[in-house]
């Protein structure tokens, strides 16, 4: 449709366009397959599997912040074994990559998942969930202690078959350090940034919103602040990135790719809008055409230093 | 056909004091929706509110859809200021419906789930025993649309200005005594739907309720609105969708504790 180029190559793995989304915000793809063309997507990144079947947190899990929402879902999924027999074969059929978010309770859960998705055919990367913040477990700290994550990282990167994304938690002192963990541990890619903690209270009932207490926050109230990460990421590990956080527009998305991500992730806005992806998409090939600029790695960690 | 379409709105007033009456033409060619099923109604794109909010349709025609709905947050305020003309971007028709009666109903409406129960009024006219429940005369609304639609009424509010004085459930219950044979729809507050489940329950009839809880999407992916629902491979209860699953569930499957607003 244009002479210009939107292809990026990610640890690899050459996508049709940087638009990917964000796990946990697009189900396992064909909840949202009657609103748009899954085939125009550069990935579709999967809600987090592990291996059993997950009944994740009690209600409420969602409540609504100015320009934000903070979930506490609970990692609720069908389980890897239910996703690879009844999903996979449906997303198999799309031109698209495939990355499975996946999450462990202990570094041998990880390796156990691991080495299931990316044995199976049309799984073409790994995302792995190291900072969700919902869970009071002890797993939460894989994505928090530099010496556990580059453990669970290390371990996974000798099963796993195709390019491991790690994604990181932002509630941590320095993402920049962890970056590094992840990528001295063998890490092909980083995605971030994951939810940030928050709490929402009932002023009458003087308790948390959320039965979780504790949510993550998403949506574009976090864009900056995803921003500012993306950037100390990119001066501080030579693998690729992946953006997010609080992308709504093609032009949230360019930020994010002048500030050094190769791809980027669209989570909240899908609620809002099911065609946010593909407008993002268009909205990038607008740009491209009325900067003049014919290919888009141009674009990618041209921020200015000056 | 896309269930996803920007809508203009065509007619918007008050009803009573505190709630509107929306009706939307849609700017391409939508599905017809099903009585009990909803849809995302987003009345700006400022962030804040950020995300679309659920309505049950009060009733559809040719290429309009109506939503009765009560001003209670940011979200209904926001849609309330909507002037003819305005442009909103819509998600639906979503969820599951009404399964619709063959015969006599007992219709059990609360407060503003009533516009919920008015598609199947419609759907399923002359054949419904309504037992309508609000807090007052004021939110017994639009019953000049409602009574052609229906059998018989029977009104009760909290504060005794139309009919018996008590909740809605009480003559339900009353009734139920000779007619559990009847299948019950409910749609209204949590606690109201619970204690029209429990009523059925004690008599033996089958119940249908309507539930509503917050949402995120609307179309099963951020499960932010589920409810724990037995099934038989969960008796115990499982999961399930409120948007996608739902939101008409069988009463006797709903596990009320956490269930709801």
């Amino acid at each position: 449709m244009s002479k210009h180029s939107l292809t990026v190559n990610i640890a690899g793995l050459e996508l049709k366009n940087p638009v990917m989304t964000a796990s946990g915000t697009f189900g396992y793809g064909e909840e949202y397959a009657d609103f748009l063309d899954l085939n125009r997507l550069g990935a579709v990144v999967v809600k987090g599997l592990s291996r059993q079947p997950k009944e994740g947190n009690p209600v409420p899990r969602i409540v609504e912040t100015p320009a934000g929402m903070l979930n506490a879902i609970g990692l609720q999924n069908i389980g890897v074994k239910r996703f690879i027999a009844e999903k996979m074969p449906f997303l198999r059929g799309f031109d698209t990559r495939v990355i499975c978010n996946f999450f462990g309770d202990s570094v041998g859960e990880y390796v156990e998942v691991a080495g299931m998705l990316s044995a199976t055919d049309g799984v073409h990367a790994l995302e792995m969930n190291v900072s969700c913040p919902n869970k009071q477990a002890g797993w939460c700290v894989f994505g928090t202690d530099p010496k556990v994550l580059g453990e669970v990282v290390s371990s996974v990167r000798k099963v796993c078959t195709v390019p491991l994304i790690v994604k990181l938690s932002p509630n941590v002192t320095s993402i920049s350090q962890m970056a590094r963990v992840a990528e001295d541990a063998g890490a092909d890619a980083v995605s971030l940034i994951n939810t940030i903690t928050g709490m929402a209270v009932d002023i009458k009932t003087r308790r948390p919103v959320l039965a979780n207490r504790i949510g993550g926050l998403s949506g574009p109230a976090i864009k900056p602040v995803a921003v500012r990460m993306v950037w100390e990421v990119f001066n501080a590990v030579k693998i690729p990135i992946i953006g997010m956080g609080g992308i709504f527009t093609a032009e949230d998305a360019l930020e994010f790719l002048i500030a050094g991500a190769r791809g980027v992730a669209v989570g909240t806005a899908n609620f809002v809008n099911p065609s946010a992806t593909v407008d993002i998409i268009d909205g990038l090939h607008r740009f491209l055409d009325a900067e003049n600029i014919n290919d888009i790695n141009d674009l990618i960690g041209s921020l200015h230093r000056s | 056909m896309s269930r996803h379409f920007a809508a203009s709105v065509v007619e918007h007033h008050d009803v009573n004091a505190g709630f509107r009456l929306l009706t939307l033409s849609p700017d391409t060619p939508a599905l017809p929706p099903e009585p009990g099923q909803f849809y995302m109604l987003q009345a700006n794109t400022t962030f804040d509110p950020l995300l679309k909010r659920p309505f049950s349709f009060f009733s559809a025609a040719d290429n309009t859809i109506s939503f009765l709905y009560r001003i209670r947050g940011k979200g209904t305020r926001a849609l309330a200021a909507l002037d003819t003309g305005a442009k909103l971007s819509v998600i639906g028709p979503l969820g599951n419906a009404y399964p619709l009666p063959e015969g006599d109903y007992i219709a059990v409406a609360g407060g503003i789930g009533i516009a919920s129960l008015y598609s199947l009024l419609g759907a399923v006219p002359g054949r419904a025993l309504l037992f309508w429940g609000a807090r007052n005369r004021n939110e017994l609304l639009m019953p000049e649309r409602i009574e052609p639609l229906v059998k018989t009424v029977v009104m009760t509010t909290d504060d005794g200005s139309v009919g018996e004085q008590a909740l809605v459930s009480v003559p339900v219950k009353r009734f139920l005594a000779d007619h559990a044979h009847l299948p019950v729809y409910a749609c209204g507050s949590t606690p109201m739907m619970k204690a029209v489940a429990d009523v059925c329950a004690e008599a033996g009839a089958r119940c249908f309720v309507s539930l509503e809880t917050y949402m995120a999407c609307g179309v099963g992916a951020c499960l932010g609105c589920v409810v724990k629902i037995r099934t038989q491979e969960h008796p115990q209860g499982t999961f399930r969708s409120v948007c996608k699953d739902g939101p008409v569930f069988d009463a006797s499957a709903v596990i009320w504790e956490g269930a709801g607003e």
